[in-house]
């Protein structure tokens, strides 16, 4: 369980995290959403203790993450898969973790073992690590400890299909012991696919958060029929807010009232089914359209 | 995205009461530990352990070439000890700087401060390591003038002397201590490895030449400079025994140049973020 309440972060005038609060329960697995610079990684490391707090504070497991007596034990942490000694191997990375947890020597085996980098592999420098494998090994970091929570930052990046499928499955078992997952990503369908719960942040404010079914159904209805502008008034009349896209009537009510409004005004529908996918795409675009180019704008004013 | 492969998110919502594993809170982890593992980490890649080899190779090259290039009737255990002695003065320092910054150069501090979230603790045990392995060189290096010392008398035929007392031992102990200290303070406070040894060799190379170039011109720096000047009171610790004012004197400097820089380094760190 992490408990995040009203946490902000100043830069000088700059506010990365703006009173975010949320909470990632045991059992579930959270997706943090938000485009690049919308103030994740900043929380992420709040959470860990590595950025102190301009105000609000993180309860992991009930406390500060700084009062964990051996943390690696309790969480499991990847905040950045490249932040390793480009000159140790991925074997002598897991095993001076272990050694810090004070884990028994077979543990490194299995965790290799665990996220399928062989032997081989194992015993190459990390700066011949493609990425992938940077995320494998630091996945195996974060579950040396058998953890009951995990915070990984952007772990499905470099990742192909097969490997999110994987980590997917790892989370999804990890979420089913009980164990508490928050997970971050820039990419919606990372997200959809991996999560349960969802929160999505923009310009360090959280603009969203629920349940994926609830995030899914607040997005309402997708019908088709042969006039989609007499099907939209016909919904109109009822009291549906309605807007019209390719040929598609998008209502904001769930399956059952649309279809009995449209029955109800004598209206043939061909299609009906939720707004789902596309719809918290456009969500998501829409909740961070304008943190997206504020933060382009910050992005830009601090290269020039 | 098909809704094929949402569905088992779906089944797994309905896990949340899915066993609660029981857990006991670990127990904290012991300094002991903290000091094996961040030694391991000073040997554990390839350059640290150049690093730590350089110190034994330095000085079988630096004692060979006293025996090769010396004259060798006039060797003593103190032409080796000086000849060991200084490329000691250089790699500690280095190991110093080294044992904080590679943390930060190599973006380990993140896994590092996460596992052990007091960062005190951390850069306490690399300290320890730090003035462990500067003591255990210093043995090492004086070991190996020693066989060298006694390899020229065997070429010789003369008796081996040996001329350094325990004291002198001691203050040159002591000395590269105090440098391979300056080093770890200004690892922290830089945080940055070619700023801190940019810095070191600043300290040691050219405000010695600043302070001679004041002395000549200020009467008051002239007679006042050792209270001041880490590097005059320093560099007498490897041939002379100091008064109890040059020890005083050793005292002020060193609290200028290595324990004010330390203790805002450890400030630094304590609050800085780890990105």
């Amino acid at each position: 369980m992490i408990t995040i309440e009203s946490l902000t972060k100043k830069y000088g005038a700059f506010t990365a995290v703006d009173h975010v609060t949320f909470t990632a329960q045991p059992g579930r697995v959270t997706g943090f959403l938000g485009p690049n610079g919308a103030g994740k990684s900043t929380t992420m490391r709040v959470m860990v203790g590595l950025t102190e707090p301009t105000s609000g504070h993180v309860h992991v497991l009930g406390r500060p993450f700084a009062a964990l007596p051996n943390p690696g034990r309790e969480v499991g942490v990847l905040l950045d898969a490249s932040a390793q000694h480009a000159g140790r191997t991925g074997r002598e990375i897991l095993t001076i973790a272990a050694r810090t947890m004070g884990l028994p020597k077979g543990r490194v085996d299995d965790m290799l073992d665990r996220v399928s980098l062989t032997e081989e592999e194992s015993s190459r420098r990390v700066r011949n690590y493609s990425l992938g494998m940077r995320q494998r090994l630091g996945i195996a970091t974060a579950l040396l400890g058998d953890p009951e929570v995990l915070i990984l930052d952007e772990p499905a990046n470099g990742l192909d299909p097969a490997g999110i499928r994987w980590m997917r499955d790892l989370l999804r078992e990890f979420g089913d012991q009980g164990g508490t997952v928050l997970l971050s990503s820039h990419l919606l369908h990372e997200i959809e696919v991996i999560a349960d719960d969802i929160v999505v942040i923009g310009n360090g404010r959280i603009v969203a958060g629920g349940t994926k079914e609830e995030l899914l159904a607040s997005t309402g209805t997708l019908a088709r029929a042969a006039d989609p502008a007499v099907l939209a008034h016909a919904l109109e009349a009822a009291g549906i807010v309605t807007s019209v896209a390719d040929g598609a009537v998008f209502a904001d009510a769930d399956l059952t009232t649309v279809g009995r409004t449209a029955f109800a005004a004598g209206v043939p529908l061909t299609e009906l089914r939720t707004a789902d996918g596309a719809g918290l795409e456009e969500m998501f675009l829409e909740l961070t359209a304008e943190s997206q180019r504020d933060s382009l704008d910050y992005t830009e004013g601090a290269v020039a | 995205m098909s809704t094929a492969t949402i569905t088992p998110s779906t089944t797994g919502g309905s896990a949340v009461s899915a066993r609660p594993r029981e857990r006991s809170v670990p127990d904290p982890i012991p300094f002991g530990r903290v000091l094996g593992v961040e030694l391991r980490k000073m040997f554990d890649t390839r350059s640290g352990f150049w690093l730590m080899a350089s110190i034994v190779i330095a000085s079988v090259i630096a004692t060979t070439l006293t025996i090769l290039l010396g004259d060798r009737d006039d060797l003593t255990f103190d032409s080796f000890a000086a000849s060991v002695g200084s490329p000691m003065s250089i790699v500690l320092p280095i190991i110093g700087v080294l044992a904080v910054t590679s943390e930060w150069s190599q973006r380990t501090a993140l896994t590092t401060f996460t596992l052990v979230p007091s960062r005190r603790r951390v850069i306490g045990a690399k300290l320890v390591n730090a003035l462990v392995i500067g003591a255990v060189s210093m043995l090492v290096a004086l070991g190996v003038g020693a066989v060298g010392n006694v390899v020229s008398s065997a070429i010789t035929g003369n008796t081996a002397v040996w001329d350094i007392p325990a004291w002198t031992f001691a203050q040159i102990v002591l000395a590269n201590e105090l440098g391979m200290l300056l080093g770890f303070a200004l690892g922290l406070l830089f945080r940055s490895s070619p700023a801190a040894i940019v810095g070191y060799f600043v300290v040691n190379l050219v405000l010695p030449g600043i302070s001679e170039a004041l002395a000549s011109s200020q009467e008051w720096w002239a007679d006042n400079a050792a209270w001041f000047d880490v590097n005059s009171t320093r560099f007498l610790l490897f041939d002379s025994k100091l008064t109890s004012e040059e020890w005083l004197q050793l005292g002020v400097t060193s609290s200028i140049w290595i324990l004010l820089p330390l203790v805002i380094g450890l400030g630094l760190v304590m609050r800085s973020e780890v990105k």
